[in-house]
């Protein structure tokens, strides 16, 4: 049988990518002075400081530690309630086959971006400054960011939706607020809780952290104790804020995957 | 009840969906408009309830020029047409009867009906409605539940809980099998003529058409080319009729049961 010629596939492209990628990580770690020596070189020391925090972590201090985790939980919660509340009703105007203006929705969306771009330290930081350290801070933090997280997540599950509900309403004569109660948001509630479920992962994890910058919770502990290299209380708040963590993602990953 | 006058439809991309239609629609008829896809059917019966506007010419309804009418004077209008589509388009995570009752919200202040208060009559009108489809024992299952069949008469129920003058129907058995489609068509032919409910419909089928309207309107490229009482037309004549508007004899495609 004749043998069939075809031309050789052209991988340039594809091979200008690979390079292109290459040189950036590579470029990036000599940039950032990124040096494995360093790490080898250090791994005594480092496990020296582990041995000193988880064999044992000072286990009498534990009592110690449910306060302020109780209390980064709470951060958390009243973070992700504010959040979600107030980028529900901008998640609607930012959907621009609810408000078909560009005018509106357009803006709002920047607005939205900006929020979005600030990570949660340094809203705390900033919040710090006005209001004083303190959970107040941080619950403020964590409400701004959950609010960007949630409106842009929600306000594509909007524009995601299937019109012809929407249509329907319309042509029986409902007003846009009936549009929005009888066929956007049964359609999109699911997700919304979804989301809110998934901010509230989030802002457990960033609320334990944001005490570094005075924001309360147990962030603030941890902070202290590494001051006065008190290493085995910094273990004990390490494995049993891991585990509250670890705990809270699968419960509510799990809910999550029963809402959609 | 329902007049086309010099109506054109132009879309934003360009495309010329209707070209100076004139058509006068009398009370209790069954009008079957029937076209290829893409002639311009959807677009006329949208017209009638704007849910799309018309680039130039009116349409009247019950005396309304619908293409002025805005904001309540609208909602006023499309209160009282009832539209099924061939999607259903009820809403599937609510229950059968807050998708009856969403058929009133026309009649009533929003704050009442965004809360979800509907005065106890509605509550009959959306029983008796899903009464009138033989669905009423449904009542309270959620409407993703049921079956295809079954959602476009929760759909029927909801365009009857309107109490509407007008029923517009758009290809509104085209998802359905055809045992579920002939059960559907019955229902919109009962509702016509007990209630005197006039009834426009687009239909893929012509045979359906020739079973349940009374006049069958042709659409080909944006024009009307055939308007016709039907009643007592024989089936050959009718199908020969039918070649203007498909431009090609009717094919297997055309008719759901054999030609």
């Amino acid at each position: 049988m004749e043998r069939l010629i075809v031309p050789r596939p052209n991988h340039l492209r594809r091979n200008l990518i690979i390079l292109t990628v290459v040189f950036l990580v590579v470029g990036s770690g000599w940039f950032a002075g990124f040096d494995f020596v360093q790490i080898f070189r250090n791994f005594i020391k480092g496990g020296r400081l582990l041995r000193r925090m988880f064999l044992p972590p000072a286990w009498s201090y534990a009592p110690k530690v449910v306060t302020p985790l109780i209390e980064t939980l709470r951060m958390a919660l009243v973070g992700t309630f504010w959040g979600a509340l107030t980028a529900l009703p901008v998640a609607v105007f930012a959907a621009n086959n609810f408000i078909r203006n560009p005018y509106v929705n357009k803006p709002l969306r920047f607005i939205l971006n900006i929020f979005r771009t600030i990570p949660a330290m340094v809203l705390a930081s900033l919040f710090v400054a006005v209001f004083g350290t303190g959970p107040f801070s941080g619950v403020l933090a964590l409400s701004v960011f959950t609010f960007g997280l949630i409106s842009k997540l929600t306000y594509e599950s909007i524009e995601a939706i299937d019109y012809g509900q929407v249509e329907a309403l319309m042509s029986l004569g409902a007003t846009k607020v009936n549009v929005l109660r009888y066929a956007i948001l049964p359609q999109i509630l699911p997700q919304f809780m979804s989301y809110t479920m998934y901010g509230f992962e989030v802002n457990v994890r960033a609320a334990a952290v944001l005490g570094y910058v005075g924001a309360g919770g147990i962030g603030q502990t941890f902070e202290h104790n590494l001051a006065w290299r008190e290493f085995d209380k910094v273990g004990v708040i390490i494995v049993i804020s891991f585990f509250v963590v670890l705990v809270i993602d699968l419960v509510s990953s799990r809910i999550r995957r029963s809402l959609v | 009840m329902i007049q086309f006058q010099n109506v054109s439809k132009v879309y934003p991309n360009g495309t010329k969906a209707l070209n100076d239609v004139n058509l006068e629609i009398k009370e209790g008829e069954f009008v079957a408009i029937i076209g290829l896809s893409g002639a311009g059917k959807s677009t006329m019966l949208r017209l009638i309830n704007q849910l799309i506007d018309a680039t130039s010419g009116s349409v009247l309804v019950d005396g309304v020029d619908v293409t002025k009418a805005k904001g309540k004077k609208l909602r006023e209008v499309r209160r009282q047409i009832g539209m099924i589509f061939q999607g259903f388009n009820i809403v599937k995570r609510a229950s059968v009867l807050t998708n009856v009752l969403s058929g009133r919200v026309g009649y009533h202040p929003s704050w009442k009906t965004v809360l979800g208060i509907f005065p106890e009559e509605d509550k009959q009108i959306a029983y008796r409605a899903l009464q009138r489809v033989d669905i009423l024992e449904k009542v309270h299952s959620r409407a993703s539940d049921l079956s295809g069949g079954q959602q476009q008469r929760v759909a029927i129920a909801r365009a009857l809980a309107q109490e509407p003058k007008l029923m517009l129907a758009d290809e509104p058995v085209a998802s359905l099998d055809p045992i579920t489609t002939v059960q559907v068509m019955d229902y919109l032919k009962k509702i016509n003529r007990e209630d005197g409910i006039t009834t426009v419909a687009n239909l893929h089928h012509v045979d359906l058409a020739l079973k349940y309207a009374t006049r069958v309107v042709g659409v080909r490229e944006g024009r009307l080319v055939y308007d016709m009482p039907i009643k007592g037309i024989d089936k050959p004549r009718f199908f020969k009729d039918l070649e203007k508007v498909y431009g090609r004899p009717i094919e297997h495609d055309d008719v759901l049961e054999e030609v």
